[in-house]
């Protein structure tokens, strides 16, 4: 099996590799509410379905030695940024295979040797922490970069204001990204926001933004790279509206029944695996039969993967306490 | 030894622990130019610069926000919350962030910051800037408390948190500041470990923070012979230090700066009531604030917070009754 760090590197610039990851994502999100069906899932998750084309750009821009601080709705972040399936559906599982040992579950996922912090179940907690580790990086005269990836929702939260203003005042190599998938929980963001345009909420910061279309991955990758590149070369931070829809509802117990009717249709002409599709077709890098094939093969893959989480051991109870502490060294 | 204030024991911790170690550095509101609303950055701008010592805007989720993720990348941020009840607004990042991410990393992650928080009551502040609230943070698997009281304490203790890779909350109690103490700079602390501060057959005290000067006072007035603990640290406390004390006078009181409901004297009390119990020749019981927000006139705030007379009173009444004392309140029959 490949580690993290490979499949991070796959989707570095192969644009059918990128795609496949795409579509990886869309299959292992379908696959998560059978599982709840079937009882292997507790508790609740929020999924990504309309937003691969924003993670799998995000990650194909960074480095590995970049650092992302990512939400509750954060399975394609991970899977973007090298996760394994098996690590990720293995958390969702609570098994030991999971990337977090079973201890945490749908809303924590990291893996530092792809540079993912613990995803944060409190919405608007990423951004502060995304400054901080970008602090880190400027204090050490180091050219990575910190990311926080969070939701429409987070841009009304404190720590997006307070978290916006520091960074810019001390001009930190971070990139906030908002992606707006219209929906914040189970309330569209203009009966909460004044504005529509989010990132223009960085002029109070004077800090540089700008929105692009979170749909299609070259548009991600373009943005990415212009508000990575000033990151890393003293320019300071970036606010990044990315423009989604949330295909599903906000979590399993949600239905999205409040949409407004037709609203997912039209977006979902857009599909950014519609897109992409099209767009690979276009430059003669796939046919249609290949793109079948790579989705047929995904969903036997993911089976696989369903496998190997079901037949993971479950954790031992000493493992609830392991890691509240880091074990003591001698004191110096 | 050296004689040095409270804060200045705090300055000298501080700069020994960035001079020692590079990646130490300390933000906070008014800590860098104005070197700290208390004068506890006294001189570390101007040694240390401008990329290790900064101000931050009024923005306590943020900067201590800021602080976890320089900490996970290798700094060990020291963060100062001018008066601790400023860390409501910051509760977030510490309580829900930095003690849960080295669990939600499966142990690859260490979140090494220190955040220090002026605390307590006495000096007229009134009160949203006079409260201790330890309490907050005590029940957060993750997070390590230390509460400070005297200039030793200040140097060793805040060293020992620097180093801890783990994130610590530091109470210094504000009206300390300017108090003078001896200070020897090789005296190293653990956290996690009492201070002996007087043995003593009679019966023993656990107290810690501001508190414990006011215990050594009431000793001294009352004559008995007093076993007096500073804590030091709330969690995780020093289990052993109480039980091994207990056990040799038999008799427990807590005397907190916090109020009756909820503190943490309680759990002092609680565990070595269910482990002493047959060799117990009193009930433990605790001596607290009443359940009431700090008042500001100088004539309630001085009774609000336990008094070494009512301290000397209620030992008095413990020892010659093996009863739990009445409070003040209970006495002056203002509150049942």
């Amino acid at each position: 099996m490949k580690t993290s760090l490979q499949r991070r590197q796959d989707i570095k610039t192969d644009k059918i590799a990128q795609y496949e990851r795409m579509v990886e994502i869309r299959e292992f999100e379908e696959q998560i509410n059978a599982l709840f069906a079937a009882g292997l899932v507790r508790g609740s998750t929020h999924l990504c379905q309309g937003q691969e084309a924003l993670d799998v750009g995000i990650a194909a821009v960074l480095r590995p030695d970049d650092v992302v601080l990512a939400t509750y709705r954060g399975h394609g972040v991970a899977l973007a940024l090298g996760l394994t399936p098996e690590s990720v559906l293995g958390e969702i599982m609570g098994k030991t295979n999971g990337c977090c040992g079973g201890v945490g579950g749908s809303m924590h996922m990291c893996d530092m040797s792809v540079g993912l912090l613990p995803t944060s179940a409190i919405v608007g907690a990423g951004i502060p922490i995304a400054a901080g580790a970008a602090l880190a990086f400027q204090v050490q005269g180091k050219d990575n970069v910190g990311v926080a990836v969070f939701g429409d929702g987070a841009s009304n939260i404190g720590a997006f204001h307070e978290g916006l203003n520091l960074a810019a005042i001390w001009k930190l190599p971070v990139i906030f990204i908002c992606d707006n998938n219209v929906y914040g929980e189970y309330s569209r963001i203009n009966t909460t926001t004044p504005i529509e345009d989010l990132h223009t909420r960085a002029e109070s910061y004077n800090m540089p933004h700008f929105s692009l279309d979170g749909m299609d991955i070259a548009a991600v990758e373009k943005g990415m790279t212009e508000a990575v590149n000033r990151a890393r070369s003293g320019g300071g931070p970036t606010l990044i509206e990315a423009k989604t829809y949330r295909f599903a509802g906000h979590s399993r117990a949600d239905q999205a029944l409040y949409r407004p009717a037709g609203e997912l249709e039209q977006w979902q002409k857009r599909d950014p695996l519609k897109v992409t599709e099209e767009g690979l077709v276009a430059s003669g890098l796939l046919t249609p039969e290949k793109i079948e094939k790579i989705k047929s093969d995904m969903k036997v893959r993911m089976q696989e993967v369903i496998e190997t989480c079901s037949a993971a051991p479950e954790p031992t109870l000493a493992s609830m306490f392991e890691n509240i502490w880091t074990p003591v060294k001698a004191s110096k | 030894m050296t004689a040095m204030r409270f804060r200045q024991a705090i300055v000298t911790a501080l700069a020994d622990e960035m001079r020692a170690d590079s990646s130490v550095m300390i933000f906070g509101e008014d800590v860098a130019v104005a070197e700290g609303p208390f004068k506890t950055s006294e001189g570390l701008l101007q040694e240390f610069g401008p990329l290790r010592v900064r101000d931050t805007p009024i923005s306590e989720m943020a900067f201590t926000g800021a602080a976890v993720g320089a900490a996970i990348m290798g700094m060990k941020p020291v963060v100062e919350i001018m008066f601790m009840e400023f860390l409501g607004v910051a509760l977030d990042q510490l309580v829900t962030e930095a003690a849960k991410l080295r669990y939600l990393s499966n142990g690859t992650l260490s979140v090494p910051i220190v955040v220090r928080a002026s605390c307590g009551s006495g000096l007229g502040f009134g009160s949203q800037h006079s409260q201790t609230l330890e309490n907050w943070v005590a029940a957060t698997p993750g997070l390590k408390v230390v509460h400070l009281s005297d200039a030793q304490s200040a140097y060793s203790l805040m060293r020992a948190a620097i180093q801890d890779p783990d994130p610590v909350m530091v109470l210094e109690p504000r009206i300390l500041y300017g108090e003078r103490g001896e200070v020897d700079t090789s005296l190293k602390m653990t956290i996690g470990q009492a201070r002996m501060i007087r043995s003593g057959g009679a019966i023993t005290i656990v107290s810690l923070g501001q508190m414990v000067n006011v215990c050594k006072s009431a000793i001294e007035k009352s004559g008995i012979d007093v076993e007096l603990i500073d804590l030091a640290t709330v969690v995780p406390w020093d289990r052993a230090a109480v039980l091994n004390s207990v056990k040799k006078t038999g008799r427990l009181v807590v005397v907190e700066e916090s109020p009756e409901s909820g503190g943490w004297g309680s759990e002092i009390v609680a565990t070595v009531t269910a482990e002493l119990f047959g060799s117990l020749k009193g009930a433990p019981f605790r001596i607290t604030t009443p359940d009431v927000p700090v008042p500001y006139s100088g004539v309630l705030e001085t009774r609000y917070v336990p008094t070494d007379d009512d301290i000397v009173r209620q030992l008095t009444h413990a020892i010659g009754t093996g009863e739990k004392p009445k409070t003040w309140w209970q006495l002056e029959g203002i509150k049942k």
